[in-house]
């Protein structure tokens, strides 16, 4: 992709044109990028394989439905680009052609099915969502036969809040910890570590709501409640977050550390002067990521929270519902309004998921390292102000005749802080 | 590991150092605690009936001692086999799209968007497989079975080939329909591994290919692929832990059945995680005991496809430190 070259159309005729040339020419071959005979029969292409399609479409083609119509025209549409363009490049171009538009097939189908989960849910929740009670009332009060002017889902946003705060207050401290450790001390012991918790970032969540089961529940005896299926979150969410955590860590420059280093600052201030605040982005991305996945995960909280209809605000007793298990329970009901309720449902939480993603994308658009505008004129805010303290230093020593003297004691958070404005110039 | 300056052992290092280690340990016994207190609780079950007789039996009537993984099992490798299949050439596809042919200025937007996709939940795929996808598979899953029934997999009983009138109804909530779902949910994680590895293939090898005339499909099968061979099988089972593990999806879909069901057509099927959805609540002690040991079962499943997969990502991966 980087040494695409750009030869002029007319130069490359000319070349071809030399007639009888007893050696190959060498016309560089161009890499990527549209020429005009290639959009032609791409279209050209895509026109005959719409129009096969209709013409073999139930007459000969054994398929039935929409979703045949598309892989005849599809396969037709392949078979005559290949042709089309084999009429002017040699077999290679040819089969690179055909595979690009294959990749493009590919990622197309990909984010064409995202388009369609997450714009069916929205459609479909269109008619419990215009009701603002949906949002203010919970079910105690609603039968499954109710229309959607009563009774809504706000226990299950409370819930779901309540459940996050507790993961969160768990993974969070936990999980940073855990991948500083795994960055800041190596060893075989800390290479076990990342081996097992690598491992456990696909645990299945039903795993994590049976291990809080046997324990919290079966073990201790205590009753399905919010603080469980915290808790059974907070096990799925922890090696996520580790994990991501882990491998923002690693992104940290080495010069930096380094410059620390000889400075003389220990390792723990160079880790929390240093290695935090460059990574800081990267480590929010990672914890709302974390969190995405936390808030929609229905079967922990599945075996760990129980049922209920209404507003619970107290986690540590009764049981609590979250969203996604709401959605679940809704859905299971023939009744039009209650399933109305559970699209209504999901669709809240696809909005919350994509909130937090688009949260995640603006705290993370920076790679580590890099500052924000503000930040960079913090930065030199600070830095400005030690030049002018060096300044003064330097005066007090010139007028105290002891220039030669190296005893002035650095202020406390100098080692650590001077790289940092090093790299931002 | 260079050597550590004085300063590096002071008091403040030392504790810091034994602060993080702590914190090692603490996350590790949570791990190890998942699969100790699974096993201690599922002792009674595999006690009372045996190991042997718990994987091969296909009932799950925990209260006379008759149960066992068997249906459960194969439905769970079933489901996971079909996602396999499917999502893996849609991750490799849009993983190479997103590394190499994609316009610059789309990148970082087609990395979000796989991400997200990642991040969708469960219940919400669960969602849009049985109300919006299942209708528009059956024809793809009827076209299947009347050309390809003679293969045993794509049987589908009580059916003719070409029959018109015969009823959507056997095609639905069936293996094949899970799968396509549970493709959609694991595609984009084994997409971002196997990205991840193709963006990390050398420029010089690539530009090495370009200078000797190579098109881009031909940089890409002689340098990223070879290079992304690791990451390929590494995503493809990272994709399988997480297809095997998925519960609500599956379970929304399916119409459980206790008996081996290899046709994946055919209505009615189960899975591992399903099983211990639909049977937890009315579950005697017993019964929990005996689910426990189905989670076991599907832990240590997945547990040793999961190392399997690091451990060969690990391998491939080069140069773990990066400098500025």
């Amino acid at each position: 992709m980087t040494v695409v070259d750009e030869t002029p159309p007319a130069e490359a005729a000319a070349v071809e044109a030399v007639p009888l040339a007893p050696e190959v020419p060498d016309v560089p071959r161009r890499i990527g990028g549209l020429t005009r005979s290639g959009v032609l029969s791409l279209f050209g292409a895509a026109a005959s394989g719409l129009c096969t399609a209709v013409l073999l479409f139930g007459e000969l083609a054994p398929f039935s439905g929409s979703l045949g119509f598309f892989v005849t025209a599809y396969a037709a549409f392949l078979l005559v680009y290949a042709v089309l363009t084999g009429l002017e490049e040699d077999g290679q171009a040819v089969r690179d052609r055909v595979m690009t538009v294959v990749l493009w097939t590919a990622a197309g189908l990909l984010f064409t099915a995202l388009a369609l989960v997450v714009g069916f849910t929205a459609w479909r929740g269109r008619e419990a969502l215009p009701h603002g009670n949906f949002f203010t009332q919970d079910m105690q009060a609603a039968g499954p036969l109710d229309p959607l002017t009563n009774g809504g889902i706000a226990h299950a946003m409370l819930g779901t809040l309540i459940m996050i705060t507790i993961a969160l207050t768990i993974t969070v401290p936990l999980g940073l910890a855990c991948a500083v450790y795994l960055n800041q001390i190596p060893g075989r012991f800390s290479r076990f570590v990342r081996t097992i918790v690598e491992a456990m970032t696909a645990l299945p969540s039903i795993v994590a709501g049976l291990m809080v089961y046997a324990v919290w529940i079966l073990g201790l005896g205590m009753q399905k409640s919010g603080l469980a299926a915290g808790f059974a979150i907070s096990v799925m969410m922890l090696p996520i977050v580790i994990r991501a955590a882990d491998v923002v860590l690693r992104l940290v420059p080495g010069n930096l550390t380094e410059a620390a280093e000889a400075l003389g600052a220990p390792r723990w201030r160079t880790v929390w002067h240093v290695v935090l605040p460059t990574a800081r982005s990267g480590l929010a991305t990672a914890v709302i990521l974390g969190t995405a996945r936390g808030i929609g995960e229905t079967s922990p909280v599945l075996l760990t929270a129980g049922f209920t209809a209404a507003l619970n605000a107290n986690p540590t007793n009764g049981p609590m519902i979250s969203l996604p298990l709401a959605v679940f329970n809704f859905v299971r009901s023939p009744e039009p309004t209650m399933i109305a309720r559970g699209f209504g449902a999901a669709a809240v939480l696809m909005a919350l998921v994509l909130v937090l993603f688009a949260i995640a994308r603006v705290i993370g658009g920076r790679g580590p390292g890099h500052q924000s505008k503000r930040q960079a004129r913090r930065a030199a805010r600070a830095s400005r102000q030690d030049l002018e303290r060096f300044d003064e230093l330097n005066a007090a020593r010139g007028a105290g005749n002891c220039a030669t003297s190296h005893e002035a004691p650095a202020p406390d958070d100098e080692p650590a802080s001077a790289p940092t404005h090093g790299d931002s110039h | 590991m260079p050597h550590r300056p004085q300063s590096a052992c002071g008091l403040g290092d030392r504790l810091f150092r034994h602060q993080l280690t702590a914190t090692g340990v603490v996350v590790l016994a949570i791990m190890a605690a998942v699969g100790l207190f699974l096993l201690l609780r599922a002792a009674q079950a595999l006690r009372a009936v045996g190991v042997v007789k718990f994987l091969t039996t296909a009932e799950w009537q925990p209260d006379v001692h008759k149960f066992g993984i068997a249906a459960v099992l194969t439905g769970t490798l079933l489901v996971a086999a079909v996602a396999v299949v499917v999502s893996v050439p849609l991750a490799v596809g849009t993983a190479l799209f997103i590394s190499d042919v994609a316009p610059r200025k789309l990148r970082r937007t087609l990395v979000t968007m796989v991400d997200l996709m990642a991040a969708v939940p469960s219940v919400v795929y669960g969602l849009w497989g049985l109300f919006f996808f299942q209708q528009h598979v059956i024809g793809l899953s009827r076209w299947l079975s009347d050309w390809l029934g003679w293969i045993p997999v794509f049987k589908v009983d009580g059916t003719q080939p070409g029959e018109p009138l015969a009823s959507d109804s056997v095609y639905t909530a069936s293996t094949f329909v899970a799968g396509l779902v549970v493709a959609l949910m694991v595609a984009p994680i084994q997409c971002s591994v196997m990205r991840e590895v193709f963006a990390q293939a050398p420029a010089g090898e690539r530009e090495g290919a370009y200078a000797l005339g190579a098109t881009r499909w031909g940089m890409i099968r002689s340098v990223v692929l070879p290079y992304g061979m690791g990451g390929i099988i590494g995503g493809t089972m990272l994709g399988l832990g997480r297809a095997m593990g998925e519960t609500i999806a599956v379970y929304m879909i399916i119409s459980p059945v206790f008996v081996i069901q290899p046709h994946i057509l055919q209505t009615g099927s189960n899975s591992v995680s399903s099983l211990i959805a639909l049977h937890y609540g009315d579950a005697s002690t017993f019964g929990m005991s005996a689910l426990m040991a189905a989670g076991l079962a599907l832990f240590l499943l997945t547990l040793a496809v999961n190392f399997t997969a690091s451990s060969i990502v690990a391998r491939s991966r080069s140069g773990a430190q990066s400098e500025a």
